[in-house]
Order: C-alpha cells, then structure tokens, then sequence
C-alpha cells in the first residue's frame, strides 16, 4: 500500500470536491476518474480513496445517496454540498496561490 | 470542526451512533462492488479470473485495514471500541476473580464511607427537613450577644419585628421544640412537638393532607387557640388512623386540644435530630413553656426560628438588614435589647438543635473518609500494578500486532472504569444501608423519636459519581503508565524477563505501601485523640456529682396547676422525700446543668461595678429551691445557700458564682452588697463554685442563682441524692407524688451521669465513626503490606532459596522479611506523624483537654501500627522461610 506524500494527501480532497463539483459520481467512477484526470501521475491508490470518501461525509462536505448505477446496481452517490463547495473554492484559490508561488521559485532556480 | 460542519455531519453521526452495523454493512458492501468491478475489469484486460482477483486486492491494499481506516476516517469507532473494551475489561476481570472481587471491596469501602458521608451530610446539614419546600433558601434566624460567637434565644416581639421589616426574607416563621404528655385512653405518654408561627406551614409549603394548617391571627394571644396539628405516625399509631379525626379533642399539659389538621407521610417536622410529634401555634406557648405569658414580653428569650430569602437574595445581604434592624431595637428599647444582635446562619450552622452539635464531627468526617478512599486507591493500584506486571506479555503481544498506545490506554481506563462501577454500586448499596445508623450511636430518651437520615439525593449520587471518575482514573492510570516503558520486543523474547521489570519498579508499590500507612497511621492517632478526649470528658467532674444523683420532672404543669397550688405541692413533696430512707437530700432547680434546656439569662446592675457606655452586663442564672447546693454537691465558697424563709415575701436574695465574682467584684467579697437582677435589687448572700452549666466543654463563666420563690417556674426539675438504684427509687417516688395528686405523673428517671452522657454524645459519635474508619484503614493499609511482601517472597524465591543454600539459616529470613516490612512501617508512621502532627489542631472542637500532639497518644498509635505490620509480615515471611532450596535450585 503506497502512501501518497503530504502534498498529496491534501491535494486528494481538493481532487475528490472538484471531481464531484461536476456530478454525483459512486465510488468506482470516482476512482475511475481519479485515474484518468491525473494519467496515473499522482499514484492515488483507491485504498486512500475510500477512507478519504469517508473523512469529507464526515466534515459535511460531501453527501451520499443510494441511486442506480450506469449498471443498474445499487451504489453510493457522492454529491457536494454547499459547505463542499465552498470548501473547494478555498482550497482552489489557496492551491493557486501556493502552486504559483512555488512554480515561481523552481523557474527561477532553473534558469 | 466549526458550527457549521457540526451541523452539516450531524445526521451521519447520529447514523453512525444508533445504527452502526447498517452503516458498516454498507461501507463493505461498496467496496466489495469497487472490488467486483475491478475483477470484472481486470478480466475484461485478459487477466485470469485468479489473478484479477489478487491484482484488484492488490490496488486496494487489504481490505480488512480499509475498512478499518474508514471506520476511523467515520469518526463511528469511538463506541464500538468502547463496547469491545467493556466485554473485554469484564471478560479480564472474571479471569481473576480475587483480584477483582479485592479491588471492588477495598473500592465499595471507600466510595460507601464517602457516599455515607455525604449522605449524613446533606441529611442532617444541607437539606435536614423532609417534605420541607426552599431548603435551599431557608436560614436559621437566631439573637446573639455582642461579642458571643453562639446564638441565643429570640423573643417574640422582635422576631415580628424581623418578620414585618426584612424586605429580603420571603417568609419567616418560629418552630421551637417543645414537649407534652400526651394521654390518650388509660395510656399516657410524653411527645415531641413544636410551637410555631400561625404561617409555619403555608411557608414551609407542607399542606395537611387531613384538615387544616394554622390560619393567621391563632398565633395571637393568651392560651387563645387551643388547636394542634399532629404527625401523621401519631395520628396512624396513636390514633389508629381514624379518618373523623378532624375536630376531635386531644388533652396536651391538661388544655383541651381540638385536632385540626394531619400533616403527611414523610414530613418530621423542623428540628435536626427528632421528629416532631404536634404543633401548636405560638398563642398557646404558657401551657407549653414554664414562665408564663411571654408573647409581649422583649426581655424573655425563647424561641428558635428561621427565615427564608426571597429568591437572588443573599445571606450577606439580609445579614446587613436585619443587623440594622437590631441596632433599632437596641435603640428604641435599650432596657431589653442593649447588647443584642439578630444573627442569620446558613442551616448547617443552626445554633439551636442537633445539626450544631453534630456539626464538627461531620466536618471532621469528611476528611476521615477522604483518607479512607485514598487509602483503598493505593491498594487497588498496588494490586493493578502487581496485574500490570503479569499483564506485561499481553500487551507487548497486542502492541506487536497492531494496537495503537492510546488504544491500549483507553483498554486499562475501560477495566478501571469496570472496576470503579462496580465500587461505586456497591458503595452506594453500603450507604443506602447506612443511611439511619447514626441515630443508633446516640443515646435513647424517652419520648423522643429520633430522626437523623443521610438523604441520597442527586446531589450526593452526583458527588459519588464524582468520586467514581476520579477513582477511574487513579485506577485505570497507574498501570497504564507502565505501558509507557512498554517495549515491544522485550518481553516477547523471554517470557521470564517479568522479575527483572518487577525490581525496577517496587519503589512505586513501596511508595504506595508508605503512603497508606501514612495515610492510616494519621486516623490512628485522630481516633486515640478523640477516645482520649471522650475519657476525659466523661469522667471530668462538672463541678457537681453525678452519679449519685438522680434527675427528672413531675407533670406539674400539664397537671394543670397554677403557681400557688405548685409552691405548696413542691414544698409538701421535698418534705416527704427528704424523710424518705435512702434520700439524702432532694431539691428543685428550674433547669438541670447539661440538659437540652437553657437557662435564662438576665441584664444585671451591681453597686460597685460601671460597665462600658456600650456594655449591657447579662448573666445566665437558675432558679433554685433550699438544698439545691447540698444536693448536686455545689460548695459554697463563702456566705449560705437559700432557706424555706427566703420566700416571696422576704427580701430578694441572691447567690453567684466565683467567676462572677471575679469579674464583677474582684477581689473584694459580694456578699452583703446588691445585685440588680430584672429591675429589682437582690441581696448577695453567698459564693458558690463554679459548676460546668450548659456543656462540658464551655469556659467557666459568671453564673448566679435565686431562690425558685422568688422567681417562680411551675415546672421545676427534681434533683434527688441518693444511693439507691434508679427502678427502686423511681417508684419510692412515684408513690410520694400519688400521695399528694394520684393525676400527677413522673417524667423519665435518669442520674446526673447520664445527663452528662447525653450531653457529649456527638464526642461518643465522633470517636465511634472515626474507631470504625480508624480500624478499617488500618486493616486496607494491612491488606497492602501484606499483598507487597508477599509478592515480593513470591518473585523472590530464587534469591531466597540460593540464600538458604548458601547458609543462611530460616529464622534469618524470616528477620530479612519482617524488617523489609518494617522499614516500609517506619517510613509511613514517619510521613504519618508529621502529617498527623499539622492535622490534628482541625479536630479543635471535638478535643477535650488533650493537646492534638499529646505524646502518649502517639505512641499508643505507633503501638497499633507496629502490631498490625509485623502480622500482615507474618505470613510472607513464613512463607520465605520454609522456601525449599533444592527445589528452587532444580527450578
């Protein structure tokens, strides 16, 4: 069980809020997406996946439902609430400045 | 996690709480069909079923752990861990049993010492009058000397004065004891009751539950409003629960009484210590009291009251009202007020029933029990380290597998938690059951019931509770303190490593051991002061004899005679006694020294003596008959007691005290000069010595005396000397009181002696509850010697046996044992005394002639002490002593 850095650790539940900012998504989707948005790059294993899911149902960012799923089984829907989405905004704008800011200094010591 | 959050993952929470394996259902059942699909997906690549299945594990990462960290992240195992460490705990604790069954005794002794306590406490102190509405807000309303610390007797008029003019106080009302006989039938019987206000019940919000209460203006008056209100056991067991009851007449001290109301079940009236039998309003005092009509009467001194503060009012504050309120009436009616105050004491410091008397010894309880408890933490812990030793394996093994440190913590919280319950239950079963024992410590007098309950109210349960989590705590905290030094891989290596960890660490239960000897050897010497102090006061001489002298009443006044047939009869009856063979001398006194009653006290005027601008001299003083000196034994200092012609119709005499003397005369000799007693001058014609009055432990103080002629009481207490037994004596009595009126009655026989014992019963109180915890501290801090060094044989044995091999003879290591314990007993009486040695002086109040450091009394306690150690020693040095060598060598 690979155990993803610091950065992202905090960075997974600003991926997971911005992921089900677009629509409601069960667990497998959402690790499907995972996988494809960040081409395997990030390494988010689906063994955080889950334990994470969990941890922002319990902050009230995120809400869960049972719906159909695309193969017409019973899952779990992930959805985000308004606290989610304000959540996200945070961590977005706060992920913008620090990635700029860092971007800065390692262009700076390359050149 | 802000408001908001709070707010938003409520519902999840509370799902996760009442359902939790719904929740978990669900949590596996997604990720079995995360898992499904990636098999289905890993097949759909070309994987065999079988590797799909350990690829698609494989990216998970174990399933039991994420769930497990999603139970985490879920924040739901706070209270599943707690239901698996609660079945666990009781699962370890069954396992040993004696252990458990030790640690709960030594727990149920010490939270059940406290519990009963706090009951007796909030029973007799706090909250001491059942059924009674406001407690919380009721004060006891009381006059006071200036520059006295002890309340005094209020008259009525300036109790009505209190009540109309405290704007602060909601209500205020008298309840002052009073007793009766009582005939019902052919069966006559003294009874307990009150006098009160007309507003008594309607302010202590208790309704009759037959008839009425007093209505207003039934306490106005001269023998007015011959109505009463009865108990409802009386109305039960005297009156057969008769339901016409209402209106009926009931004969009291010989006045008709019509019964007007029945109070309810459960209300004992307002008097700490006796439950009330009757009450009858203010207006009937005379037929109760034995100096006549008092209700407009500023200078007689008599009744006991209380107030209640309206709600948000303070005690300080209505403390300054009512101050300026005595400091009007000291100005408006100096001749009966100078020198007085009005004082209001939270209940527990009630001046005037038994709640005073037994206040120090409670106070000095609840220290006694504090160390009680803390005596059987430290054996509890002692045996939960001894545990923790044994338990070193286990939990290396489940901190090898994966249990965090907290958890571990959390596990041994959770045992001591158990343990504390199940302390605390039985505690609470042992208080219940103590709750009425304290009544069985105090003497028994006729016509008196006595009531002293401990109340397990919420507030005491909440005080036990207390108790509990603090126990827990202590408890469970000691033995996880170990894990701290806990290594992993340690004691997995070598299973016998354990006696190396115990050595590092018998300094902890050594300390412990000290400290409750310590703790005990403290109580010890507390209980030899106050049996030390009980000796002293029971066989101190109050300045009279005592055991050949015999007390009691005749029913005078509730013979319904007035003072002139009274003065014949008493004078008829003293004649006959006194001829009687085996009376020595017999006398009348209007208050017998050391009894409940008080004396009356009066403002004094002498010749030669100018008191202070703000000095009003009062005197306490007693009406007597001729023999009263010769009779108790009194010697006179100087001048002549009273005679049959010292009557209403000579001059006004007077005898007074030494100490009197020596404040008023000095050195100069009273007798032959004036003393103004009332308003009227009286001749000093004698000096008595000074005699204890009203306690045995008072300071001597100026006392005088008159002769009962000239200062008449209906009712006066009959003094007898004599040799002869109490039974044969009393009915010698009888039989001249039946000569002279066969309705006349006598009232309980008893000597002087016994009068004294009743006095100092809260001292025989103290020393029973302070002997009984005494013995039981000793006997825990036994049980925590005993445990330590039998342990300490038992993991010894190797040491021991090489040492026999080696020579050493079984007599020396019986020495080498008991020494170790008496080191361990020498460090603890050390702290001990040093601690007892700054302690004691809190006993102040219960002490009698005896210094808190008197050394006799220490040594008697080292004595005990050592007594008890060197036979807890007994047995593991035994024990050490008949070790096998050869079979410890094989081993």
């Amino acid at each position: 069980m690979s155990k993803p850095s610091d950065l992202v650790q905090g960075t997974l539940d600003m991926l997971i809020l911005k992921i089900l900012a677009l629509e409601p998504m069960n667990g497998w989707a959402i690790s499907q997406r995972l996988k494809q948005v960040s081409s395997d790059v990030l390494g988010v294993s689906d063994g955080s996946l889950y334990p994470a899911l969990y941890r922002l149902e319990r902050r009230g960012w995120i809400r869960a439902e049972w719906k159909k799923s695309e193969n017409n089984r019973r899952a779990r829907f992930y959805s985000l609430t308004r606290l989610g989405r304000k959540q996200l905004e945070r961590e977005t704008a706060h992920w913008n400045r620090v990635s700029a800011a860092i971007s800065g200094i390692v262009n700076l010591e390359g050149a | 996690m802000d408001l908001e959050e709070w707010f938003y993952s409520l519902p999840i929470r509370l799902r996760s709480f009442f359902r939790p394996n719904q929740v978990d259902q669900e949590m596996k059942g997604e990720l079995r069909e995360h898992l499904e699909r990636q098999i289905a997906e890993n097949i759909a690549s070309g994987m065999s079923p079988h590797e799909a299945r350990r690829s698609a594990m494989l990216s998970l990462g174990g399933i039991t752990q994420i769930e497990q960290r999603c139970r985490d992240a879920r924040g739901a195992t706070l209270l599943q861990d707690l239901v698996q460490d609660l079945r666990y705990g009781f699962r370890q604790l069954c396992r040993s049993p004696g252990f458990s069954a030790l640690a709960i005794v030594c727990l149920a002794l010490g939270i059940g010492a406290n519990t009963a306590v706090f009951g007796w406490l909030e029973g007799i102190l706090f909250r001491p009058y059942p059924a009674v509405s406001h407690q919380e807000r009721l004060l006891a309303l009381s006059g006071i000397a200036r520059g006295e610390t002890d309340g005094t007797a209020l008259s009525w008029p300036d109790f009505l004065d209190v009540r109309r003019n405290c704007t602060l106080c909601e209500d205020a009302f008298v309840s002052k004891i009073t007793g009766s006989t009582l005939s019902i039938g052919d069966h006559a019987e003294v009874a307990t009751g009150s006098i009160v206000s007309a507003n008594y019940f309607d302010a202590i919000g208790v309704h009759p539950v037959l008839g009425r209460g007093f209505e207003p203006g039934e306490d106005v008056g001269s023998a007015s409003h011959p109505v009463v209100v009865i108990s409802y056991q009386l109305w039960r067991n005297r009156f057969k629960g008769d339901p016409e009851i209402v209106g009926k007449t009931q004969t009291l001290n010989n006045v008709p009484h019509t019964i007007i109301g029945v109070t309810p079940d459960g209300f004992y009236g307002t008097f700490v210590g006796w439950a009330m039998q009757f009450w009858v309003p203010a207006s009937m005092e005379e037929t109760f009291e034995s100096e006549g009509y008092k209700l407009e009467d500023r200078g007689a001194r008599w009744i006991e009251s209380y107030v209640r503060l309206k709600p948000g009012a303070s005690r300080v504050q209505a403390q300054q009202e009512v101050s300026a309120l005595a400091a009007r009436l000291e100005n408006d009616y100096p001749a009966t007020n100078r020198g007085r105050g009005i004082k209001l004491w939270p209940l527990w410091q009630t001046p005037f029933n038994n709640a005073h008397t037994l206040l120090p010894t409670l106070e000095v309880m609840v220290a006694v029990v504090a160390f009680v408890l803390l005596i059987a933490c430290a054996n509890v812990g002692n045996l939960l380290l001894v545990r923790s030793f044994v338990r070193r394996h286990e939990m290396s093994v489940r901190l090898a597998i994966g249990a965090s440190r907290v958890r571990l913590v959390k596990q041994l919280l959770t045992e001591g938690f158990i343990l504390a319950m199940l302390g605390t239950a039985a505690g609470f079963l042992m208080a219940y059951w103590c709750r009425h024992a304290l009544v069985l410590l105090l003497p028994a007098r006729s016509g008196v019931s006595m009531y002293l309950p401990g109340e397990m109210d919420g507030r005491v349960m909440a005080l036990g509770a207390g108790i509990c989590l603090i126990v827990t705590l202590i408890v469970g905290l000691v033995p996880a303190f170990q894990t701290r030094h806990l290594d992993v891989a340690g004691p997995l290596k070598a299973e016998s490593s354990v006696v190396v960890g115990v050595r590092s660490k018998a300094w902890v239960r050594s300390g412990l051991v000290i400290f409750q000897v310590s703790l005990s050897f403290v109580l010890l010497v507390g209980a030899a002061l106050l049996l030390e102090s009980l000796h002293k006061i029971r066989n101190t001489s109050p300045g009279f004899s005592t055991t050949t002298v015999v007390t009691t009443h005749v029913s005078l006044v509730a013979g319904g005679y007035d003072a002139p047939r009274a003065r014949i009869f008493q004078d008829e009856l003293l004649d006959r006694l006194n001829r009687l063979p085996g009376i020595e001398s017999a006398a009348f006194a209007a208050v017998t020294p050391l009894g409940y009653a008080t004396f009356p006290s009066t403002p004094i005027a002498i010749d030669d003596y100018q008191p202070s601008p703000d000095e009003q001299p009062s005197v306490e003083y007693n009406q007597i008959s001729p023999g009263y000196f010769s009779t108790l034994a009194i010697p006179l200092v100087s001048g002549r007691e009273f005679t049959r012609t010292d009557d209403e119709n000579a001059p006004l005499v007077a005898i007074v005290n030494r100490t009197m003397v020596a404040r008023y005369w000095g050195s100069q000799d009273p007798v032959g000069s004036r003393l103004q007693v009332k308003g009227q001058w009286a001749r000093v014609v004698g000096v008595a010595a000074d005699t204890k009055y009203q306690s045995m432990r008072e300071a001597a103080k100026p006392f005088f005396y008159v002769p009962l002629r000239q200062d008449f009481v209906r009712g006066p207490a009959l003094n007898i000397r004599t040799q002869q037994p109490l039974q044969s004596l009393s009915a010698a009595v009888l039989r001249e009181v039946h000569a002279l009126d066969r309705n006349l009655a006598l009232y309980e026989m008893i000597t002087l002696q016994e009068q004294v014992n009743r006095s100092t019963s809260p001292q025989l109180v103290a020393v029973t509850l302070v002997s009984i915890l005494g013995s039981l501290a000793l006997l825990l801090a036994g049980v925590g010697l005993y445990g330590v060094l039998s342990y300490a044989v038992a993991q010894s044995t190797r040491e021991l046996g090489l040492r026999m091999a080696l020579g050493a003879s079984s007599a020396k290591l019986l020495r080498l044992v008991i020494s170790r314990g008496l080191r361990l007993t020498a460090a603890g009486v050390f702290f001990g005394t040093v601690a007892a040695l700054a302690l004691m002086k809190f006993l102040g109040k219960l002490l009698y002639n005896v210094s808190p450091h008197d050394p006799r009394v220490f040594g008697s306690a080292l004595a005990i002490m050592v007594i008890t150690t060197v036979s807890a020693c007994l047995l593991p040095a035994w024990r050490a002593s008949r070790t096998d060598p050869a079979r410890v060598l094989r081993n």
